[in-house]
């Protein structure tokens, strides 16, 4: 059985704002059949102002769909388009308390269907731009479609560089081996062979620092660094990271916006930790500089 | 049959997931964890008296597979691992021959395993079935070349519980030299086994969905069939299956063999009474509704229900609302994209496939439960799809693909 909030079976189980919404002038329909899901967004707009005066919806799916629906209706109605627009997927599901990672496609598909009925009022065009492919990493809801895109468009031929340009596979690592088998994939495109070891001869060739042949300020600027590299995933998510303290091994960070609080936290930290002991060369632990958010991450693990 | 007392209230008919354990078999087991510890291969009298227990379950394992030699049977940790100990064994047993054959439908346990060897150079033929689940046997015989290492064929399919003609296939793969596996995971204590009149080299089953425990299984293994472990180490199970013996899990499925055999009869006429009971029920009050698989050959405790326009998550949640314990084919329950490939195989269209709900009963249940569950059910699924963009006020929405059209699909 999923993991579900009590958000999102109170939802499920006392859906607000179901059914057909006559007179509505903003319609829009995502999913179909095929994929499991679908979802009929309506909405009743106030044409002088651009108000969300009523929102309606119709779904046909499972019970983190039919959740995530009746949870969008109620973060948009009251608000402007434009206000409406700004609502992500993580909003859906931070709304619900969270959404397991093979449900987190639920409330992208709530976000997609708003994005399809303010398209469908203004007489635009909208286009799906994702295709989704089989779920790989479960630690960061990462599929095989995103995966296998970045893998060729970055020229990627490592696990590790996975890891860094998608976060897939820097949690738990048991996708490691699904990870392998993308990279062989894309690899034999462009006719080279997927070879795991090539990664730690190409660092030992690059001269890395020994650990422990570094001082003080150079070690912290090695971190800084290494967090520098990690940054533009967290933003991507609306998040970010800052570096608090060095303390021997221990290395106090804040956590930034989108990313403090999320329900991942502690997988980041974790990814993160990994990612700097193996740079570093030695072992340390990332602790949030914020004592509550460390129990949290703890809890976790 | 009088019912059970159970910790939670509630109705289960999930029993091809896995089956409460009888009270009678929990008891048999518990002196092995305490009085009858010792290990079978020692020397002392510790050991001695477990020996002869797992001696006597090898015994009741047998009589309820109609085997013809307690030697045929090797225990091993579950139904996965006898799969695959069969099937890696055929190959290693053949290493010159390069293809395998099995169905579509199968479990996961050889599904993935035949895939996995794929990446490996092994070509796997993957039998089609029809709008039924059965399959071609034509298609079978053209298979049948001297390039086939291994025919690996469930007895039983797991969600819809049609069944396979396997008898007959093994003899067809006999004839032309190629050695016959069948999972019969969800087939034994269900319907009557007779192996020694059957050309089978090897079948695997399940402790777990029979009343026994979880952590047991049993690789049949015909005698004189060529034979590589999968495990190699100590002595045990004659050298066939290293690793010291989960005592007292074999002595439970002893007796759950046993019970088996007792309750064929009832499992039969009783449990099938009930199943048959349950799906006219629901179908007769549920529109847009239909039994999945070949329903006048199946097993008796199964029944697969397609309904269309709502998705099946949805439906187990609701029923669990309700107290009763049921599976999906839905995608959405596997946390995958794709509904149940057993439903795709059929060619179970899509409208249907992703609101398939297996309902499975054991000699446990219950006329009051099946009652219940036919009173619930239609409430449900009118609920659902009163909130289904695919369902008007009284039926499904004209045409439905062209009422719902998304702006992309």
């Amino acid at each position: 059985m999923w993991d579900y909030s009590d958000k999102v079976k109170e939802h499920f189980f006392s859906p607000r704002n179901s059914g057909a919404l006559e007179d509505a002038n903003a319609v829009g329909d995502v999913g179909s059949l095929n994929c499991g899901d679908a979802l009929r967004l309506m909405l009743k707009v106030d044409p002088e102002t651009e108000t969300i005066r009523d929102a309606r919806f119709q779904t046909f799916g499972c019970g983190s769909a039919i959740a995530s629906s009746s949870a969008l209706t109620e973060i948009i109605k009251g608000m402007t388009l434009d206000a409406a627009l700004k609502v992500s997927n993580q909003d859906i599901a931070d709304y619900l308390d969270g959404l397991p990672p093979e449900k987190m496609h639920c409330s992208v598909m709530g976000r997609e269907a708003l994005q399809a009925a303010v398209a469908n009022y203004r007489g635009e065009e909208w286009k799906d731009d994702h295709e989704e492919g089989a779920l790989i990493c479960k630690c960061f809801a990462i599929d095989a479609v995103l995966i296998e895109e970045t893998v060729r468009a970055n020229n990627l031929s490592s696990v590790e560089d996975v890891i860094n340009y998608t976060k897939a596979g820097g949690g738990c690592s048991s996708c490691h081996e699904g990870i392998e088998e993308i990279l062989s994939k894309v690899l034999a495109e462009r006719g080279e062979t997927f070879n795991p070891h090539a990664v730690v001869l190409q660092e030992e060739a690059a001269g890395k620092p020994a650990p422990g042949k570094m001082n003080n300020l150079q070690r912290i600027k090695r971190i800084e660094m290494i967090l520098d590299g990690i940054r533009p995933q967290l933003q991507r998510d609306h998040g970010d990271i800052e570096l608090v303290d060095v303390d021997g091994k221990t290395i106090y960070v804040n956590m930034i916006g989108a990313c403090s609080g999320c329900q991942m936290e502690a997988q980041t930290l974790q990814g993160i930790q990994a990612k700097l002991i193996e740079d570093l060369g030695e072992f340390v632990k990332v602790v949030p500089s914020r004592a509550g958010s460390y129990a949290r991450a703890a809890s976790h693990v | 049959m009088e019912r059970k007392e159970t910790d939670m209230d509630g109705i289960y008919l999930d029993n091809n997931a896995t089956t409460r354990v009888d009270d009678a078999v929990v008891a048999a087991m518990l002196p092995f964890f305490t009085a009858q510890f010792g290990n079978p291969s020692s020397m002392h009298s510790f050991g001695n008296k477990v020996g002869l227990a797992i001696k006597k379950a090898r015994m009741q394992v047998q009589e309820l597979l109609g085997a013809e030699h307690e030697s045929e049977i090797i225990f091993t940790s579950c139904g996965t691992e006898s799969d695959s100990t069969a099937i890696l064994s055929a190959l290693r047993a053949s290493p010159e021959r390069k293809e395998i054959i099995t169905t579509s439908i199968e479990h996961p346990a050889v599904l993935a395993l035949c895939t996995h060897l794929e990446k490996e150079g092994y070509k796997t033929h993957f039998l089609k079935v029809d709008e039924k689940g059965r399959l071609d046997l034509d298609e079978y015989r053209k298979l049948l070349t001297d390039k086939v290492a291994v025919v690996s064929v469930m007895w039983a399919n797991n969600e819809t519980g049609t069944l396979f003609p396997v008898e007959q296939m093994a003899e067809m793969a006999h004839a032309a030299g190629i050695p016959f596996h069948t999972d019969a995971v969800q087939a034994v204590g269900k319907v009557p086994i007779d192996l020694k009149n059957t050309k089978i080299d090897m079948l695997s089953l399940s402790g777990h969905k029979l009343h026994a425990p979880k952590g047991i299984g049993v690789l049949y293994l015909k005698r004189g069939v060529r034979f590589r472990p999968l495990l190699r180490g100590g002595h045990q199970e004659r050298g066939r299956r290293a690793g010291t013996e989960n005592t007292a899990s074999i002595v439970a499925l002893g007796l759950a063999c046993e019970q088996a055999m007792q309750h064929m009869h009832f499992e039969n006429t009783e449990v099938k009474r009930l199943r048959d009971k349950l799906e006219a029920g629901i179908l007769a009050k549920v529109p847009r509704a239909f039994a999945t698989g070949d329903v006048t050959n199946r097993l008796p405790n199964t029944s697969n229900i397609a309904f269309e326009f709502i998705e099946g998550e949805a439906i187990l949640l609701l029923l669990n609302k309700f107290g009763i314990a049921a599976s999906s084919g839905s995608a959405c329950t596997s946390g995958s994209l794709e509904p149940s490939h057993v439903m795709r195989a059929m060619g179970i269209p899509y409208t249907a496939a992703h609101g398939t709900i297996r309902f499975s009963l054991s000699r446990y249940s219950t006329e009051a439960e099946v009652d219940r569950v036919i009173q619930v059910v239609p409430e449900i699924i009118a609920q659902l799809r009163k909130l289904s963009p695919y369902w008007g006020e009284n039926g499904p929405a004209e045409e439905p693909e062209k009422a719902f059209a998304p702006v992309y699909a």
